[in-house]
């Protein structure tokens, strides 16, 4: 036994600091990773929200994760594949189309979703304090479960039309981080500037069908020459659909366009992170 | 030891109003106002605003709170209560000074506010738990007695939008009262739920105010922030105005109180009038049916309140609310629910007025608010329109004393007594 003695007590909950609040300026929340370890259990309590409510009150529920791309490929085959006789590097229409369908669809979803995210959960954000970007990054990752699920149904029908999918499909996962970059850039930014103007609610869905018809999903890259063609991949969506069909179908590995949209995604992140951070601060002075 | 738990430096806020500040904005403004010169609008680091009008919604607020002092913030609406609050949990930033925060802030919100109708209670225990800065391992450890405390049991699993509106109260107050933070921001949330959840919820807030917690109230119900709070902050057009015990707070808010009330009501901005301006309030009183001053009545006399207002539309109709002298409402008075012996003329000139045959009010001071409606919308509305005292009289044929008598009314009414 030691002979010490009795130390004076210390201080109660010497852990308590102080956090001054004043005007700031600059990059300081979205970005720091301390604060966003804080509210971690908020940032998963908000993803599994989104996930439960998603198909509450549905009565196909998760079907509809499957229903949306297969039902577009349907009718792409329809129209596009059989009228209008539109190319498919030698693939089945369906096939060629269901493989970009796949991570269309969760693209447009995110993007739907995300940039409401902030203004339907205003409530939240005029009241309480939390780093805002878990609510578009909240959207984004209960899209994450449709993804999966249609990946699943994706991989059924390649392997009935009696295809395999080549050794290529362990990049799969890149392509799909790719796309988180680019979609949490985008909507980040669009949510944001939600916040201030609601037009963004109107030119959504507006957009969302140009940008479906400036990637290929409907038509391969291959009809476009090159150099346009390496271009086009400055639309992230681009090399990740192009890649999905090469991880999935195999064909022609697309590495310059991959290349170039990994670049471009990482640029929408940035950018659009960094417009987030700055206004964040203003949201519930606008919202 | 008393440590500091809040401490704000000439802490101010800024709002700016006009098209080009709060409120909604289009694309079209925005390209409007690049156009005329505001260039990287989209970039800037603060959305600045076309329009210099600005107002300060707090101004050069300087307090100090220690750690367990239970402090109540006292004001009109707009005097800057919720925006000070608002700064202190981070939902928006102050333009001027600084507030140093030491410990962990938690705010009870507005009943349902984190709340999911689709999920069910269990889910939403969790989801607002973590909303309201409770970890989950915190909320599992409290659940138990969260669902005992919102008395819901049964229904843990029933989504909430299912829930009656009492039952989404209990839980939502539940989930709030169980927070531990070092310090606790209440906003006007207590006036909830039926009377015996009230008094139980009041118990609770008590109970946090007596662990040593340092809190911060804002309550329109002077009563429970005299019952519960050691110390009172007036704020007035976000200017602090009082910092003192808080009865002397609450009489200095009450003099404000008056000072408006006596001054011409026309000239009052604070009034409710929601961008109507087809008629005003001009005039409140009441006053002895047979004679005598107005603003002082005699408890068991007929009383008429006359409200005049500047002119008349159609499909007029007024509500009064009196309350007693801790701002506790204690009778409505409501045209809109009418009855076959109200008198409605045309030409009876701009004013209404209600008659009581025997007011059943005990001695004390009494205050007056006011809505007056037309065209089925509020078309002005104003706090504290009239003050009047109530002198003891005779109810019933019974005499009251001037003073000792608890509640606020008193009945006519005959007893039967032994021997």
């Amino acid at each position: 036994m030691t002979t010490e003695t009795v130390s004076p007590p210390s201080e109660p909950s010497p852990r308590v600091e102080t956090t001054r609040l004043q005007a700031t300026s600059g990059f300081s929340r979205v970005l720091s990773p301390r604060e966003l370890w804080r509210y971690r259990d908020l940032a998963y309590q908000i993803a599994a929200r989104d996930v439960t409510v998603r198909y509450r009150q549905t009565a196909l529920g998760a079907a509809w994760a499957v229903l949306q791309p297969v039902g577009f490929m349907i009718v792409f085959s329809l129209f596009f594949g059989g009228v209008a006789g539109v190319e498919s590097d030698g693939l089945p229409y369906a096939l060629f189309s269901l493989a970009a369908l796949v991570p269309w669809t969760f693209f447009a979803n995110s993007l739907l979703l995300g940039s409401e995210s902030l203004v339907s959960n205003s409530a939240l954000v005029s009241k309480i304090y939390f780093p805002r970007i878990f609510m578009p990054a909240g959207a984004i990752a209960a899209g994450l479960v449709d993804l999966s699920i249609s990946l699943v149904i994706l991989f059924a029908v390649v392997l009935i039309y009696g295809l395999v999918p080549p050794l290529a499909v362990l990049v799969l996962p890149v392509l799909i981080v790719i796309m988180l970059a680019a979609v949490l850039g985008a909507t980040a930014a669009l949510s944001a500037i939600n916040v201030r103007y609601r037009d963004v609610k109107y030119v959504i869905p507006f957009a969302i069908q140009l940008w479906l018809f400036a990637t290929p999903v409907v038509y391969p890259s291959s009809l476009i020459d090159e150099p346009w063609r390496t271009l086009t991949a400055i639309n992230p969506m681009v090399g990740v659909v192009e890649g999905f069909r090469w991880a999935v179908l195999g064909t022609d590995a697309p590495l310059e366009l991959i290349g170039v949209s990994a670049v471009s995604a990482i640029v929408f992140l940035v950018a659009g992170l960094a417009y987030f951070d700055r206004v964040e601060r203003s949201f519930a002075d606008y919202i | 030891m008393s440590d500091i738990a809040i401490s704000t430096h000439g802490l101010g806020k800024r709002y700016t109003l006009g098209t080009g500040g709060r409120g909604y904005g289009t694309l079209r403004e925005s390209v409007v106002g690049t156009a005329k010169g505001s260039l990287g609008r989209l970039t800037g680091s603060r959305w600045p605003a076309v329009d210099t009008d600005t107002i300060w919604a707090l101004r050069d607020l300087s307090i100090t709170v220690n750690t367990g002092e239970v402090v109540g913030l006292i004001g009109h609406n707009g005097a800057g209560k919720s925006t000070l609050l608002k700064i202190l949990s981070r939902i928006t930033e102050p333009s001027d000074g600084w507030a140093d925060v030491t410990g962990r802030i938690g705010s009870l919100l507005e009943v349902g506010t984190g709340f999911h109708p689709e999920l069910t209670g269990r889910e939403n225990i969790f989801l607002n738990g973590a909303i309201l800065g409770m970890r989950r391992s915190e909320i599992r450890q409290r659940f138990d007695e969260i669902v005992d405390f919102a008395e819901i049991e049964r229904f843990l699993d029933t989504p909430v939008k299912r829930y009656s509106s009492g039952m989404s109260v209990r839980l939502a107050f539940a989930v709030a009262a169980h927070l531990e933070p070092e310090i606790l921001l209440v906003d006007e949330v207590l006036a909830v739920g039926d009377a015996a959840f009230q008094r139980k919820s009041l118990g609770k807030m008590n109970e946090v105010a007596r662990e040593g917690r340092t809190v911060l109230f804002v309550s329109h119900n002077l009563a429970i922030l005299q019952a519960l709070c050691d110390r009172g902050i007036l704020l007035e057009r976000g200017e602090m105005m009082a910092d003192a015990p808080v009865g002397e707070a609450i009489d200095a808010y009450l003099g404000t109180l008056e000072r408006a009330a006596s001054t011409d009501l026309l000239e009052r901005t604070d009034r409710d009038s929601r961008g109507y301006d087809d008629t005003h309030i001009r005039h409140v009183e009441i006053r002895d049916a047979v004679g005598g001053h107005a603003d002082a009545v005699v408890a068991g006399r007929p009383a008429t309140i006359t409200v005049e207002v500047t002119e008349v539309i159609p499909m007029m109709e007024c509500q009064l609310t009196i309350y007693n002298s801790l701002g506790q409402a204690v009778v409505t008075f409501d045209s809109e629910m009418s009855s076959p012996a109200d008198v409605r003329e045309a030409g009876a000139g701009p004013r209404f007025q209600c008659e009581v045959g025997s007011l059943p009010l005990l001695p004390g001071r009494y205050r007056i608010d006011v809505l007056v409606k037309g065209k089925r919308q509020i078309q002005d509305g104003l706090q504290a329109a009239a003050f009047f005292d109530v002198e003891p009289g005779v109810v019933g044929d019974r005499p009251m004393p001037a003073s000792g008598w608890d509640g606020n009314v008193v009945l006519p009414h005959v007893w039967r007594l032994p021997g």
